[in-house]
């Protein structure tokens, strides 16, 4: 099954449970059957799926809880968090991974995702633009933002610990 | 360095134009914060890589969403049916495993070339930049199941250019970049375990490339280049005579 294994992982990172990421990707591949001929050949598939996951996330109830608390200034330009401007003093290895994977956990969802399409799945600007439906500029700036709040969310836990 | 901080992302990114490629590199070279900041960055980066790839389906659910979207199928195999097919397999491995073992050994050398080619085809060739291998050694720590030692080469021809983590079947590695003259020369070392054989060390000229292989210590070496055979053996030596002193 093509993108199986990644699709699940990012399913759990957006859904956070177990039970709601298997539904996800169960529902994934069957809209994708059905929606296959409307599938152009040319477009990149890898992007369409992951669309129909994320579209099937987002109009869940878990999904439309977790983008309810957005605010709708997520890729405005504002005041960044603190600490999230110097990525110096930040310098983190693999030991810190379960504190890093709660600082994933913790930042928006919408954050999260753009994430996980760059680091782990290393889609390009544009297939990420597909996959999200922005812009290629939204792309740009809200991968920025989403790494300055990551950084911020791990700074605030590594300073706890 | 304001100007270039959202171009490093861009840039670690795979992203920035080549037009724009060549004067960031430039800065960076002559700009210690912005180095120090590329490489919290791809630290970061790696990091997030590793985390993040966090959740695996149970095998029950594969097989569930498996059944799910097979096609419906009233074949139903009869045991005649599975021991013919059992026995078909057992005669063609057999029949194949001859033919199989030089197909891998082709198999190593052209993804080792490919691995060569990709990295002198990059924008970004190496993740750590250096000449000095008491900075390219303690880089790959934790990047890698294994340590190695590089040779001095301040008598030699050869310069170090830096290195990068490869990956071959799955396994990462260390991939160090090497110049001569003009030319480029690849030394990469895996963990022996990664390859099915050790039949397939020696010098080799596949196409336009030079490459000398060999083991030592549970670990392969492979060097690889458009330098001359000469050139090759010489760093090979070099790289030898490294890891046993």
């Amino acid at each position: 099954m093509p993108l199986f294994d990644q699709l699940y992982n990012f399913a759990s990172w957006l859904a956070q449970d177990r039970t709601e990421a298997e539904d996800l990707v169960q529902e994934t591949y069957a809209k994708a059957l059905r929606g296959f001929s409307s599938f152009q050949p040319g477009t990149n598939f890898r992007a369409w799926m992951y669309r129909i996951l994320r579209n099937t996330f987002l109009t869940s109830r878990t999904g439309l809880k977790a983008t309810a608390i957005v605010g709708l200034d997520l890729d405005e330009v504002a005041e960044l968090p603190a600490g999230a401007e110097s990525p110096e003093a930040l310098l983190i290895d693999q030991s810190q991974r379960e504190t890093l994977q709660a600082a994933l956990e913790e930042i928006p969802v919408f954050y999260r995702e753009i994430l996980l399409l760059c680091e782990v799945e290393e889609m390009s600007y544009k297939e990420i633009a597909e996959t999200l439906s922005i812009p290629i500029g939204t792309v740009m700036s809200r991968l920025s933002r989403a790494r300055g709040a990551l950084r911020a969310s791990l700074r605030k836990k590594m300073m706890r610990t | 360095m304001d100007q270039w901080t959202d171009k490093l992302e861009v840039y670690l990114d795979g992203e920035l134009p080549a037009a724009e490629m060549q004067a960031l590199q430039e800065h960076v070279r002559a700009c210690p914060s912005c180095a120090a900041d590329i490489l919290s960055r791809v630290q970061m980066k790696r990091a997030v890589q590793g985390a993040a790839n966090r959740y695996r389906p149970s095998a029950e659910f594969r097989q569930q969403v498996r059944a799910q979207i097979a096609p419906r199928s009233s074949f139903v195999p009869t045991r005649i049916w599975a021991l013919a097919a059992a026995l078909l397999i057992v005669l063609s491995l057999a029949l194949f495993s001859v033919r199989q073992r030089e197909v891998a050994r082709q198999q190593v050398f052209s993804e080792i070339a490919d691995l060569h080619v990709s990295t002198l085809a990059s924008a970004n060739p190496v993740d750590v930049l250096s000449t000095d291998r008491h900075t390219v050694k303690p880089w790959f720590q934790g990047k890698l199941p294994f340590t190695f030692d590089l040779p001095e080469l301040q008598n030699s021809e050869f310069t170090l250019v830096g290195g990068r983590v490869a990956y071959l079947e799955q396994s990462p590695g260390a991939e160090l970049i090497y110049q001569i003259r003009k030319h480029q020369i690849s030394v990469f070392i895996f963990q022996q375990r990664v390859f099915a054989s050790a039949s397939d060390e020696g010098a080799q000229r596949r196409a336009t490339f030079n490459m000398e292989s060999w083991s030592h210590n549970d670990l392969r070496y492979f060097v690889i280049g458009d330098a001359s055979a000469q050139n090759i053996h010489n760093l090979a030596e070099l790289m030898r005579q490294a890891a046993q002193s």
